[in-house]
């Protein structure tokens, strides 16, 4: 076993393929994505396939994770926004799973790559202009444009929303890939100091349960973020559509 | 004779449906209330945005100025200007988040 903490997150190419110069090889993330994508399909298709009155557990359970961002969606962006349901529920299931799918030892954490989690905010961001501009033209720029500020500082104001605004894809898909890479790294790092402290004899083995509380600590931990940073990818998405729906709120 | 049964069962069951409409609808305020007013769990996600949210700011000020100094050769004065108009960006967005400025984006929800 690989004692090095960066190792897990390497890329190994299951089936090489190139096309016109590109490296499209079928990756151990790839293998990751289409489990994760699978497997919530899968699950959601079974769970619902019966369509009872009354729900069974799989059925009931795809319900609460059909209210549960449902209702985060209509808080934030209003009726309007369930629209863009399908967007948000694929999102928040496919980070949630593949988050879920790193805890599992010896798997690959597709969101742990920061790749992933820009193409995942870009394509929130890029949803979130074409909307705005789509639905109210050049009226969604009234979004830079606080209202009731002096003229005086209008254009500094102005600058400092563009910015706050342009940092939004940054701060969202970085936030996803560093917390799962951080998590797993310190998991690792922990998990790394029982099996060289216990090497060390006796004195070292009772030494190593401190490490292996820490561990078993971090564990659980990393289960509440991962889900947390799920809830949060998906609550941002839906405060920034409410943003491309209603700019200005006017 | 049977018929009439039928139909006091159809009552029955009509009223007793009603009755399930009416729990279910005030239970469904009442969780919408609940829901407006729950802080659990995502006072650890605020935090796990709060530091983000705020480099974030800075790293995308200091990028326009960089490439503005690209472009226009005044290196290193715009990237210094766009760094410092990112850091107020950034503690924008952090007491946006915190709640202590109102943010101009969710006027409306709070009008509402």
């Amino acid at each position: 076993m690989a004692s090095d903490p960066i190792h897990q997150f390497q890329l190994k190419k299951h089936i090489p393929l190139e096309i016109g110069g590109m490296d499209i090889s079928f990756t151990n993330s790839s293998l990751f994505m289409v489990a994760t994508v699978v497997c919530t399909s899968g699950f959601l298709i079974w769970a619902t396939s019966g369509r009872g009155m009354v729900p069974t557990r799989a059925q009931s359970f795809a319900e609460i994770l059909y209210e549960f961002v449902a209702g985060m969606l209509r808080d934030a962006a209003g009726s309007e926004g369930m629209k863009f349901f399908p967007m948000v529920f694929s999102l928040f299931l496919f980070i949630l799973v593949a988050n879920m799918f790193g805890m599992f030892p010896y798997f690959f954490t597709v969101t742990s790559h920061i790749i992933i989690t820009v193409a995942l905010s870009m394509l929130v961001f890029l949803t979130v202009l074409g909307v705005g501009f789509f639905k109210h033209g050049l009226g969604f720029l009234k979004l830079f444009v606080p209202s009731g500020v002096p003229i005086a500082i209008m254009p500094l104001v102005v600058a400092i929303e563009i910015i706050s605004f342009l940092a939004r894809p940054i701060s969202h898909s970085v936030r996803l890939f560093a917390n799962m890479l951080a998590g797993h790294i310190t998991l690792k790092v922990f998990a790394g100091f029982v099996v060289s402290l216990s090497s060390f004899g006796v004195l070292g083995i009772a030494g190593s349960i401190l490490p292996m509380l820490m561990t078993i600590g971090l564990t659980a931990l990393e289960f509440l973020v991962a889900f947390l940073q799920a809830y949060v990818f998906t609550m941002l998405t839906c405060m920034y559509l409410n943003d491309a729906l209603h700019p200005g709120g006017h | 004779m049977t018929r009439g049964n039928k139909n006091s069962a159809d009552e029955e069951r009509d009223r007793r449906l009603q009755s399930l409409n009416d729990r279910l609808k005030k239970t469904r305020a009442a969780e919408v209330q609940e829901s407006s007013s729950r802080p659990d769990n995502t006072g650890f996600g605020n935090a796990l945005r709060l530091s983000s949210e705020f480099v974030a700011a800075i790293l995308v000020g200091a990028a326009i100025g960089y490439g503005i100094d690209q472009l226009a050769g005044t290196a290193p004065w715009a990237m210094i200007l766009f760094m410092m108009l990112g850091f107020v960006a950034g503690v924008l967005n952090v007491m946006r988040m915190a709640g202590v400025m109102s943010d101009p984006y969710r006027q409306e929800k709070d009008e509402e």
